[in-house]
């Protein structure tokens, strides 16, 4: 053997290359410059919804609370990108249609009292959902066909598909109850969205740790053909993420819709996708499939929404917020660049030559 | 040994279709068969001259960035920031027409000059520094939407009036039909079609007999391969993001002289309009199959079922985003099931 | 430089994160001769062959050309192909969707226009000339590997080079193959091109070559005229230690003298798959080591594969000690207890960014179960365990496997599937393209796991490797079963006839 270790390499460079390295410091960057710019931007008030109900305000509350759909999403987003090594674009379409399903049996045709319990409402749309993702899931995993191109069908469909559900109509649900999943629970001041992205997450680390779930669909994005060979079936993982997916894209259909009480079908859940595979990236996960870290894409999720919250707060209109966006994901992509990060390790080397040479 | 009678024994092999020229014959019969059956079954509209001309001038756009498009995809590349870039440019030659006292040269010069830049920075990052072109151009489009509505955030038709010269030019071709009023009508397109014709004719050139049109495609097959074949790999990735950002440049100004006016809302899906119809004129997303002349035919018969599903008195935004999803699903079972074949058939040699 | 040296390479200096690839090699090459660069796997013969063609740029060291004055300057791929350099690797480096013309042409040659016609001519004289059966116009993907591989031949033949390097060319090549390769090297050697030849194949390394240089851990051993330097001492020379294993190995016969030794451990009947073979029969008893072989696509791999259900099995039926088993996938073989290392490690063997941990117990772990994770402490156990047993040299278990040098690679593979306790294990090519070291150890493995009643089907392009290890041969040929060796009749002889058939 030729290998000869050479120095072992210093906390720095483990530090740069441990996977939670970039949403952490991207999340240390923007935090500290909220603190300079208004330490205000931290404050949490104690206050009154129009229920009367007491609530936690503040921008860090809006970013648990916003954030949580995107963090969801990037669950089963983290997944789909580790084993098909592609991404999921029709999240935002199919959401609609989940929103649609929802409203269509809590409510459908009817003049906003519910019809059917919330729960059996829920899990139809968790049925449909994770058949849509079947769909997708087929096309991937038997036909072969990327990810991109295979969801592109639903990104084009879908939203005509969610109308199509309700008639074009945008029913509206009066029931106080069911703005709970969007908004607050009487008498607990966090935000609902929080709560559900946390079971949620909680639900698949409890899945990863008891279950192969994990090793399988790393072993698959890697490399299927040995995977194969290995007893696993690469199809089935394939296919199975995108179900996982469907289920995420479900109870986001109901966070959704729940936050306005209706559904506007060419709005609900916009440009979601970009956001959920955004946090897959900037969880430093390969978008290229492989190995991946959850709780690395739901953190990156939630700095995406912390990014969100501060330009707002700079009065960046909301048309105008990708913009600013796509520089700041652009400066962590080049950074995360593993040519880019040779060049640092390479000037490091340098200077640490020229050191111990003085 | 046994080599002796084994020699003799292999035949010449059969030519055989290039999976190239396979997916574009599919394209060609799919086009065909559309047209024929509208014509058979809707009649009147589609047997005239005019409407295949509309064809071209509402798509003008399109074929010009699914051309670009198609060229980054046979590189083994993706680009969704050309949609994005097509509103921006047409709003930038908005308020350079109207609001900065601009003329015409100035405002092609605005528009090559965005499509430039976005092809040269998304070009070195994804060429140089080896980023995810999916990535990078996902951040391209995000910043070219979120730029639009920096650059002015209403919409507004542009009143310049050389501009308007140039928008209404129409181009009359020597054949036409006979109008309801019994009076012969020649057809005609807009300059935009010119532009966008030019440039499938150059591009096919390209990409059949200039090398570097060849490179695009060893990269697309195989980039290590490329590599050792002495390709320049990275030089080759960087001119087609360059390109597809120089296209949607221009394509953003034709889309400008289409419409006459700057929005925000502007070419939105566009990105999604150019992959789907490259793929169903026979380019692999997976690189390195593709044919200029498929997407052109692509763009064509996506433009066909728009007009197909409003003449029939659908509801054209409905039915068209569905109809365009099943004709996309339709052509990716199609092409999976070619190569898994022509996989099975290596497989057997 | 040398008077008659095309090629010149002085003190090489190369690193990666971690590993010293190259100290200091220097080699030299005339013109008209075949040079054989010769080392275990990690001796650092890949990355000088890298270094030269441009693909890694070198840290330190010069290299000189024919003509030349300065040091020449190699940066990318194309730099050597202008410098007189061209080579053809191991892996088919060619575009499949490109036309068999385009892939001899392109990326060389001045103009932007590329003239079909011409081109398509010139590609079919030189086809022709080298005797390949492909068409110029010819999709390249639709070629069978070894003709793809002559192609990349010929794509280098036509460069006019000065320096052509052969890294591993002939692996997938059958004899006959080899044979007209041989004949062109010959011939470039007449036009005084100078080769660079790499293989694992000893043979033919003293059938073409004039001078070795060999590579031992990064550094130069040393250079020699191939007549200077007989089969043992090289051997010695590559492994840096005198060597009696090789004689030691010879004579061993796996015996198991279990009471159930006479029993079929497995019964085939008529078993036939997607991949091509003819219906064929197969049996293997408790202990016994037996082995498929023949030329390479004479169907030996696709055999085995089709008892393991890696490739669908059309029809046939099989029993496992006998009780009738259905195996349609690779998971229903293993829970018969049959264990599978394939052919290519690359492609389905490793998988590259998991760990070492994580590959030795994957096998194991999905017998084990989707719901029933091995716990952390029990995978580091296992892991350890088999990392010692079989002296994989590794950081740590936690390095991923892609970077350990090819035959730890094979032994953690190797590991995966001991770590199912098979009864019965094959092995698809186990030694390819691993250093003589790894090779020797894994057949005295093979003979031991025997001698405690596993039974071990064995394949391997070497006829004397399989001698040694097995006690009955199943010859194939033209993707059938067309004869069955034991006892006194496993001989070299015996064995070249029957591949090459009755007639021959």
């Amino acid at each position: 053997m030729a290998e000869k270790k050479l120095n072992s390499p210093g906390g720095i460079s483990r530090l740069f290359r441990m996977q939670m390295f970039i949403p952490i410091v991207a999340l240390i960057i923007l935090a500290v410059f909220n603190l300079i710019l208004d330490p205000g931007f931290f404050s949490i008030t104690m206050g009154t919804n129009s229920a009367g109900d007491p609530v936690l305000s503040g921008y860090l509350i809006t970013i648990l609370d916003n954030g949580s759909e995107v963090a969801i999403l990037a669950i089963g987003m983290t997944l789909v990108t580790a084993a098909c090594g592609g991404q999921d674009i029709s999240v935002g379409a199919t959401t609609a249609i989940a929103g649609s399903v929802i409203l269509r049996i809590l409510v459908g045709g009817g003049d906003g009292e519910l019809q059917a319990p919330i729960i059996v409402a829920f899990l139809v749309a968790c049925i449909v959902s994770m058949l849509f993702g079947a769909f997708n899931g087929v096309l991937v995993s038997i036909f072969n066909i990327q990810p991109m191109v295979a969801t592109l069908i639903l990104y084009t469909a879908g939203r005509s598909i969610a109308a199509w559900i309700n008639n074009n109509e945008l029913p509206i649900v009066t029931d106080p109850s069911y703005t709970y999943f969007g908004g607050f629970i009487p008498g607990i001041p966090i935000p609902t969205p929080f709560f559900i992205a946390a079971i949620c997450v909680i639900v698949i680390m409890l899945v990863l740790k008891f279950t192969n779930l994990g090793l399988y669909t790393q072993a698959v994005g890697i490399n299927a053909s040995s995977s194969r060979l290995n007893g696993i079936n690469p199809t089935f993982i394939k296919f199975l993420s995108f179900v996982i997916l469907g289920l995420c894209v479900a109870v986001v259909g109901l966070i959704k819709t729940s936050r306005i009480s209706t559904i506007n079908y060419s709005v609900i859940a916009k440009d979601i996708e970009m956001d959920a595979i955004l946090a897959v990236a900037l969880g430093g996960n390969a978008l290229s499939g492989g190995k991946f870290n959850i709780m690395s894409s739901v953190l990156g999720a939630y700095v995406i929404q912390f990014l969100t919250t501060t330009l707002y707060k700079l009065q960046v209109s909301s048309d105008a917020l990708p913009a600013y966006k796509a520089v700041v994901v652009i400066v962590l992509v080049v950074i995360s660049a593993p040519a880019v990060k040779a060049k640092f390790a390479s000037i490091g080397k340098k200077m640490r030559a020229r050191k111990e040479a003085a | 040994m046994a080599g002796k009678g084994n020699a003799e024994s292999k035949a010449m092999p059969k030519r055989g279709m290039t999976d190239s020229n396979k997916l574009l014959l599919i394209t060609i019969i799919v086009f065909v068969a559309m047209y024929a059956g509208a014509m058979i079954f809707l009649g009147e509209g589609f047997l005239k001259v005019q409407t295949f001309c509309n064809l071209l001038n509402n798509n003008a756009a399109l074929i010009i960035t699914a051309c670009g498009l198609s060229i980054v995809m046979i590189t083994g590349g993706i680009d969704i920031s050309v949609g994005g870039v097509v509103a921006l440019v047409s709003m930038s030659c908005a308020v350079n027409l109207d609001y900065l006292n601009g003329n015409i040269f100035t405002s092609i010069m605005v528009a090559l000059g965005i499509g430039l830049a976005f092809g040269i920075v998304q070009g070195f990052l994804v060429a140089y520094l080896d980023i995810q072109p999916f990535i990078v151009s996902l951040a391209g489009m995000f910043f070219a939407r979120g730029m639009t509505t920096i650059v002015h955030s209403q919409p507004f038709n542009v009143a310049n009036e050389a501009f308007q010269a140039l928008k209404n030019t129409r181009i009359k071709l020597p054949f036409g039909s006979v109008n309801a009023k019994g009076v012969f009508v020649n057809a005609y397109v807009e300059i935009g079609v010119v532009v966008a014709i030019a440039i499938v004719v150059i591009l096919f050139c390209v990409l059949r007999w200039m090398k570097l049109g060849r490179s695009f495609y060893a990269v697309g097959g195989n980039q290590q391969s490329a590599l050792m074949l002495g390709i320049n790999v990275k030089r080759t990735r960087f001119i087609a993001q360059l390109l597809s950002g120089l296209l949607a440049g221009i394509a953003g100004y034709v889309y400008f002289m289409h419409v006459g006016s700057g929005s925000p809302s502007h070419a939105s899906g566009m990105e999604m309009n150019a992959i789907a119809t490259s793929i169903i004129g026979g380019t692999l997303l997976t690189g390195g199959v593709g044919n200029i002349f498929g997407t052109f035919l692509g763009v064509l018969s996506l433009g066909l079922i728009q007009n197909i599903v409003s003449s029939i008195g659908l509801d054209q935004a409905w039915w068209t985003g569905i109809t365009v999803a099943a004709m996309l699903c339709l052509f990716l079972v199609i092409q999976s099931v070619i190569m898994a074949q022509s996989r099975k058939k290596k497989a057997a040699v | 430089m040398k008077e008659n040296s095309v090629l010149e390479m002085r003190n090489i200096h190369k690193s990666f994160p971690g590993v010293r690839a190259l100290q200091g090699v220097d080699f030299t090459l005339c013109e008209g001769e075949i040079h054989a660069l010769m080392g275990e796997n990690g001796a650092g013969k890949s990355t000088l062959i890298k270094v030269l063609t441009g693909v890694y740029e070198k840290d330190e060291g010069e290299i000189y050309l024919k003509g030349l004055n300065k040091p020449a300057v190699i940066k990318s791929p194309q730099d050597a192909q202008n410098l007189g350099i061209s080579t053809v690797y191991q892996e088919i480096t060619l575009c499949p969707n490109l036309t068999v013309a385009e892939n001899m042409y392109i990326g060389r040659g001045k103009g932007q226009i590329t003239n079909w016609n011409k081109m398509n001519k010139d590609a079919d004289k030189i086809l022709q000339n080298l005797g390949i059966p492909a068409r110029a116009n010819q999709q390249l993907g639709s070629c069978s590997i070894a003709i793809q591989q002559m192609v990349a031949i010929a794509r280098a033949v036509d460069m006019d080079c000065k320096v052509l390097i052969l890294d591993e060319p002939t692996s997938s090549l059958d004899d006959s193959e080899v044979e007209k390769l041989f004949g062109l090297m010959n011939d470039l050697k007449a036009r005084g091109v100078g080769i660079i030849f790499v293989t694992h194949f000893l043979d033919q390394v003293y059938a073409v070559c004039d001078k070795i240089t060999v590579l031992r851990d990064g550094q130069l051993v040393g250079e020699y005229v191939i007549e200077d330097l007989p089969r043992v001492q090289l051997v010695a020379k590559m492994l840096g230690k005198e060597l009696d294993d090789m004689e030691d190995i010879k004579g061993e016969a796996a015996v198991y003298s279990g009471a159930d030794a006479d029993q079929n451990l497995l019964e085939a009947e008529g078993l036939q798959s997607d991949a091509g073979i003819k219906p064929f029969n197969f049996h293997i008893k408790k202990g016994e080591v037996n082995g498929f072989t023949g030329l390479l696509g004479s169907g030996r791999s696709e055999s085995v594969r089709a008892i393991f259900g890696a490739d669908h099995v059309l029809k046939g039926s099989v029993k496992v000690e006998g009780k009738t088993v259905k195996i349609h996938k690779p998971l229903d073989a293993m829970k018969a207890g049959i264990a599978y290392l394939p052919e290519d490690r690359k492609i389905d063997g490793i998988v590259g960014d998991l760990s070492v941990r994580e590959n030795i117990i994957l096998a194991a772990q999905v017998l084990k179960g989707f719901f029933h994770p091995f716990s952390k402490a029990q995978a580091n156990k296992f892991a350890d365990e088999y990392i010692k047993l079989l002296e994989i040299k590794t950081a740590s278990a936690d390095t991923p496997i892609k970077s350990l040098s090819g035959g730890n690679q094979q032994k953690c593979i190797l590991a995966r599937w001991l770590l199912t306790h098979p009864k019965y294990l094959i092995l698809d090519e186990p030694t390819r393209g691993i250093d003589i070291g790894t090779k020797i150890e894994i057949q005295k493995l093979v003979l031991k796991l025997a001698s405690e009643g596993m039974s071990v089907t064995f394949i391997s392009s070497e006829t004397d490797e399989m001698l040694r290890t097995c006690s009955r041969l199943i010859v194939m040929r033209d993707r059938r079963v067309v004869g069955e060796l034991s006892g006194q009749e496993l001989t070299q002889t015996k064995v070249m006839e029957t591949i090459a058939g009755g007639e021959a």
